[in-house]
């Protein structure tokens, strides 16, 4: 026995392995509550305190209704081509192997490497004034910069990790034997993508369009940079919240941010109930 | 042009891997036709080739007097099954068993009394609801072959259909499957490597090692009529014994073993003899008879109605012999017999060692042959 375990107050190592364990659960709550739960209720109390009157205020005010729509427009258009070009991608990067595949899986997550600041700097390089892109799309009349286009395209660009990093692994490990069996079958290319490939990835599919969500409700920095921040035209909902940050309007601040967290929450939790019931129902 | 299936001068290569080499055969209509040889001796994959799921690279094949050689997986339509069943896991038995008919939109009625039929035929009626997660090993792939069967294919393809199952389900499918063959009489094409389960089912077994045709004959033919040392070792157990050839006979030792006629002299060659072909007599004075050798006892190992003994041969070289028990009750270990290896057949040894594959260094010889532990004697 050494000097150091006798000079330790006298305890089992069951007890010691116990009291190791409530330590890092302790710390895992204190983490998570510190950090999520806190600020949460934080901002639920500040937007609930001022009553009614104040959400109905906010609600009845045209830009704040323009700012959601405005946001709401943008993810849903960025989870629709997230998705469609997410599953496309990884299917390529599950499947097919080719020269340069490590690169094209690198470059995935650069996005979230990236500070979206970055991506809108980059944004305003290649269609501003005097951009790559600009004359191109001003001869054709097409405003980029400061309108619905570049602030659509910075937010795809911020989201795009989200479906391929939860779909590409799914489908590595089912394998392409089902889709044998279904082509074996006689099911034609769209009977074995719907029928079978689609079905068996539908859970991580949701589940990365639900994080492309949340992450499209709360982009702020891209979108601050290309939009221009015009009320009632470019500015969404973030934007919003940030205008009345700088303006001092507390309550209309908590209530819309609340209201954009509880969207994600309630998004991602929808998804977890379903998964559950559905892997109760299949015995798994 | 046969009914069955023709297969003509197949090429297949995965990068610098020649997987099928000129592969050629025909399988009889309405009969089970098995490809049988180790792992990676490209049998799976020439059985991929006639479904459409891989493309040849040279080569043809007809179907029932049809070329299939340029046509996809789906217009073949030819059913397959799968060594881990690949069912369709979010979808139930029922769903699974319906899913051909369903993709060709038959309408919902005939879906169902042709579903129904199948559950019955493959006896899993009563777990129609569940999913594939719910069922076993046995009950998935009996679910794999109902789903097969439904759009009725003129021919079934099946790659290693038992391979993931335990030893006692295994025999019990291959019966059931049988039976089921004779019942439909659907033209079959077994991949497997277990020469059991070949020489159960098949009426022709296509014997395959490293992507070439070893020998194609009926299940007597292969085991006892083995064209090359390849198929002598692979089928069955053989043991293996080492010798050179010398004025049209077969020396081991200093005996002159074996006749051996049509080898250069000078040769070196094998001799494979099956356990159970070894005859065993009490030791003459000069038993260097037409195929004897005298050799000594080193171990009796009772079996229950047969017993594996162990032999000696003067030059070294060990040899089982499997005899029935009534017959060598004079046999004791350390005794001097004759072993009678007229059923013996002789290979020369060229060049690199072919039937090094049998004892897995390709990747897999028969483990029932390896289980059966001294029986491949080797040097």
């Amino acid at each position: 026995m050494s000097a150091r375990e006798v000079s330790t107050p006298r305890l089992s190592a069951g007890a010691r392995r116990r009291l190791v364990h409530a330590g890092l659960i302790t710390t895992a709550l204190a983490y998570v509550g510190l950090l999520v739960v806190a600020p949460l209720v934080g901002i639920a109390i500040a937007a609930l305190k001022p009553g009614w009157s104040a959400w109905r205020a906010v609600f009845a005010d045209p830009f704040a209704r323009h700012a959601y729509l405005l946001t709401g427009i943008i993810t849903l258009e960025t989870v629709v081509v997230t998705a469609v070009l997410g599953v496309a991608v990884a299917l390529v990067l599950a499947r097919d192997r080719f020269h340069g595949r490590a690169i094209v899986s690198a470059f995935v997550d650069l996005p979230l490497a990236v500070s979206p600041v970055v991506v809108g700097l980059a944004a305003v390089l290649l269609f501003g004034t005097g951009g790559w892109f600009e004359a191109w799309f001003s001869a054709r009349g097409v405003q980029v910069l400061y309108a619905l286009p570049s602030m659509l395209l910075v937010t795809i660009f911020i989201s795009i990790p989200f479906v391929i990093r939860e779909v590409a692994p799914l489908l590595q490990e089912l394998g392409t034997q089902e889709e044998e069996a279904a082509r074996t079958l006689g099911a034609s290319w769209p009977q074995t993508f719907f029928r079978v490939t689609l079905p068996n990835i539908r859970w991580g599919l949701l589940y990365g369009m639900a994080l492309t969500t949340a992450r499209a409700l709360g982009e702020v920095g891209a979108v601050l940079i290309v939009s221009g921040t015009i009320a009632g035209q470019t500015e969404t909902a973030t934007l919003y919240i940030l205008r009345a940050y700088d303006e001092g309007h507390d309550a209309t601040m908590y209530i819309v941010a609340l209201t954009l967290a509880l969207v994600s929450i309630a998004l991602l939790a929808g998804i977890e109930v379903f998964k559950r019931r559905e892997e109760k129902e299949l015995g798994t | 042009m046969s009914e069955g299936i023709v297969v003509e001068g197949l090429w297949k290569r995965f990068g610098s891997f020649e997987a099928v080499c000129d592969v050629s055969f025909e399988a009889e209509d309405g009969k089970i036709t098995a490809l049988l040889g180790p792992s990676g001796s490209g049998k799976s994959t020439v059985l991929r080739m006639i479904a459409g799921l891989e493309r040849p690279d040279r080569g043809r094949i007809w179907v029932g007097g049809e070329e299939q050689t340029g046509k996809t997986v789906q217009e073949r339509r030819f059913g397959f099954v799968f060594q881990h069943y690949a069912l369709f896991r979010h979808m139930t038995v029922r769903q699974n068993v319906a899913f051909a008919l369903a993709v060709r939109k038959q309408p919902k009625p005939a879906q169902r009394a042709r579903v129904d039929e199948l559950l019955e035929l493959v006896g899993l009626a009563p777990f129609a609801g569940r999913y594939p997660d719910q069922l076993s090993g046995g009950q998935r792939q009996r679910v794999a072959l109902a789903r097969a069967l439904a759009p009725q294919p003129r021919l079934l393809l099946l790659d290693e259909p038992f391979g993931a199952l335990d030893a006692r389900v295994r025999q019990e499918l291959r019966r059931w499957l049988d039976g089921l063959h004779r019942e439909l009489g659907v033209t079959s094409l077994l991949v497997t490597h277990d020469q059991e389960e070949a020489l159960e089912l098949a009426n022709e077994v296509v014997v395959m090692h490293r992507g070439r045709i070893e020998q194609i004959g009926t299940t007597d033919e292969i085991y006892n009529r083995p064209a090359t040392p390849f198929v002598a070792g692979f089928v069955g157990s053989a043991n293996v014994l080492h010798g050179r050839v010398s004025k049209g006979r077969m020396w081991i030792g200093d005996a002159a073993a074996l006749a051996a006629a049509g080898i250069g002299e000078g040769r070196r060659v094998r001799a494979y003899v099956r356990p159970h072909d070894v005859d065993l007599s009490a030791a003459a004075e000069d038993p260097a008879g037409d195929g004897a050798l005298s050799a000594a006892v080193e171990r009796v190992t009772d079996m229950g109605w047969t017993s594996k003994v162990l032999l000696r041969l003067p030059d070294g070289q060990s040899l089982v012999a499997q005899v029935p028990n009534e017959r060598i009750d004079w046999v004791r270990d350390g005794a001097r017999v004759v072993a009678d290896l007229r059923k013996a057949k002789v290979f020369p040894t060229d060049g690199p060692d072919r039937v090094d594959g049998v004892d897995g260094t390709d990747g897999g010889g028969p483990p029932d042959a390896a289980a059966d532990g001294p029986v491949l004697a080797r040097v």
